[in-house]
């Protein structure tokens, strides 16, 4: 590894391998991180290990990942998988932890291409063991074959939960249940949509055939379930929920729940790019321009990092954001970059077409956002509830920042990846505040664990 | 709860999970070894001592720290098997807070 980089890429999903591909064509000199072990991301995760039957099973588009992929590995660029980052200043100099050693290394562009994580929605019973992700589940099937063996329910909102649903069913996992909870409301709202969601129909379509293999299936759908409860002494037992009023109880050692995904942030926050409320995603975002540049001069962002757009967006967002790149070290001319982004900027705009209208149809319950049952853990490495939130913002503390000093919830292992969103919707409700003037918990380096040994070996001479 | 579907082409290897020698395929990470071992809990928290096991698998919830090689506070999901390696449950904050390599 090199002290210094013309392009520096962290993260090797679609937008930072096309990134990365488009950018060392033309003689830059470039590095990727990976906090991986091979290039894929999340979404095409062990794209170039899996199996070919397993591959099938999980669909055509995970397939796509192969391509991306394979462009990367020829191209020119330095490629540093297992390798973690755990700073980025606004000098653009970055900390590095690769092989156990640590390293701050240097670079003219940087491109934040962190990727998303699973929108993480407190409900009773979600730390118990049993309850996880749908993210994990479909990890574990994508790196290792790994499957539910006793059956699973399925839980939340959003494509993924029907897309996991499908590719269980293909293996023939047992599927005891999907238990939708997106409102009724929800299809309501996101009809003046449709018709733009029109224009990228094949999404569409995608799901209306997953919905109907499911059904073909057998598999029991509940839309509109409501009040989610995972119960169980020392490990998940029995689901429990509302569905049209009445209450409904299922036995299961495995509950996958998904609420959508969030980008992930804390390296954005801890360089302090400026960051914006998503009404419609419900989520922060770092601000940026057509090109991903950010608040930060130097500072890109592409990909669900920079706002939930799916991964064939993020293949031209990361190409966009290489363009880019390339044009402020000075390769390529502004016109330049213009004529070569022609056809990538169409695609985004495509792709964006189906964005407004599964919004709406996935949005997670304000009740579900922020709990009202205080007994609900909110923070999971600091074992805060809603209740404690609530009892802080009562008692004047009406910023996250400040419940966070005073109740220690988001100081955790985790550094508040997991309850910060949800701290800052049961503040904003408490206190009779928007979400929008509410303030995402603080991020500061190092943003990912590192020893105090490692720290204090930074300054030493040995080669990566 | 998981069951690793059959493939014959990976190989395996060896290594300890709480003191039982184990073989798990190369390549998994030691949070899915432990999922598919049928481990009922792969921490307890140091606060009220409530068991956990994964929930992201994608290293952003830190509920799978296990005590690795005898360095305590790892994710066992971001943390690739290795032969011979000690995974090990852990109990709170761990036994220590290790050393880097």
């Amino acid at each position: 590894m090199k002290d210094h980089y013309q392009l520096l890429i962290i993260g090797g999903g679609p937008a930072g391998l096309a990134a990365a591909t488009i950018a060392s064509s033309k003689g830059v000199t470039c590095a990727l991180l990976d906090e991986q072990p091979a290039p894929g991301g999340q979404i095409y995760r062990s794209i170039e290990s899996v199996p070919e039957k397993r591959a099938e099973k999980l669909g055509t588009e995970y397939l796509r990942g192969k391509e991306l992929a394979s462009a990367f590995r020829a191209c020119e660029a330095e490629y540093f998988p297992e390798t973690r980052v755990w700073s980025l200043s606004s000098q653009r100099e970055v900390g590095v932890l690769h092989k156990g050693k640590s390293k701050i290394i240097s670079a003219d562009q940087i491109l934040v291409a962190s990727g998303a994580m699973e929108r993480p929605v407190p409900f009773p019973g979600w730390t118990l063991p049993g309850v996880m992700q749908a993210g994990a589940g479909q990890i574990l099937f994508k790196s290792s074959g790994i499957v539910p063996s006793d059956g699973v329910v399925l839980a939340g909102s959003g494509p993924l939960l029907l897309l996991l649903a499908w590719q269980y069913m293909n293996v023939g996992v047992e599927i005891k249940a999907i238990l939708d909870v997106t409102p009724l409301s929800n299809h309501l709202l996101a009809l003046p949509k449709l018709p733009r969601a029109l224009l990228a129909h094949h999404y569409l379509t995608k799901g209306l055939i997953y919905q109907r293999d499911l059904k073909r299936a057998g598999v029991n759908t509940k839309i509109g379930a409501s009040l989610l409860q995972a119960e169980g002494d020392d490990c998940l037992d029995t689901i429990r929920y509302r569905h049209f009023g009445r209450e409904h109880t299922i036995k299961t050692d495995l509950l996958l729940t998904h609420f959508g995904v969030i980008p992930q942030i804390a390296l954005t926050q801890a360089v302090g790019c400026k960051h914006q409320w998503d009404d419609s995603q419900q989520c922060w975002r770092p601000e940026h321009d057509e090109w991903g540049s950010t608040s930060i001069d130097g500072i890109i962002v592409a990909g669900d990092g920079a706002g939930i757009n799916g991964a064939r967006s993020a293949e031209h967002a990361g190409r966009l954001a290489g363009l880019q790149a390339l044009f402020a070290l000075g390769v390529i001319s502004q016109i330049e970059r213009d004529q070569q982004s022609i056809e990538d900027r169409q695609w985004m705009k495509d792709e964006r077409h189906i964005r407004p209208f599964l919004e709406a149809y996935f949005a997670v319950p304000q009740t579900m956002l922020a709990t009202t049952n205080n007994e609900t853990i909110i923070c999971r490495c600091e074992e805060i509830t809603a209740g404690q939130i609530r009892k802080a913002v009562e008692s004047g503390h009406q910023d996250s920042n400040h419940v966070k000093f005073l109740t220690r919830c988001g100081m955790g292992a985790c550094q508040g990846r997991q309850c910060s969103n949800a701290v800052a919707h049961i503040v904003a409700d408490s206190g009779g505040q928007a979400i929008s003037e509410q303030s995402h918990f603080r991020g500061r380096p190092p943003v990912t664990p590192l020893t105090l040994m490692q720290l204090a070996d930074l300054n030493e001479e040995e080669s990566l | 709860m998981f069951k690793q579907l059959s493939n014959s082409t990976v190989e395996t290897v060896e290594v300890t999970l709480n003191g039982q020698k184990i073989h798990v395929s190369q390549g998994m990470t030691v949070a899915a070894a432990a999922l598919t071992q049928g481990l009922h809990f792969t921490r307890t928290t140091p606060i009220s001592n409530s068991k956990r096991l994964p929930f992201c698998m994608m290293g952003v919830c830190y509920d799978c720290l296990m005590v690795i090689d005898g360095k305590a506070n790892q994710r066992a999901c971001v943390t690739y098997i290795k032969k011979g390696m000690q995974i090990e449950t852990q109990q709170g904050v761990g036994p220590s807070l290790g050393e880097t390599e």
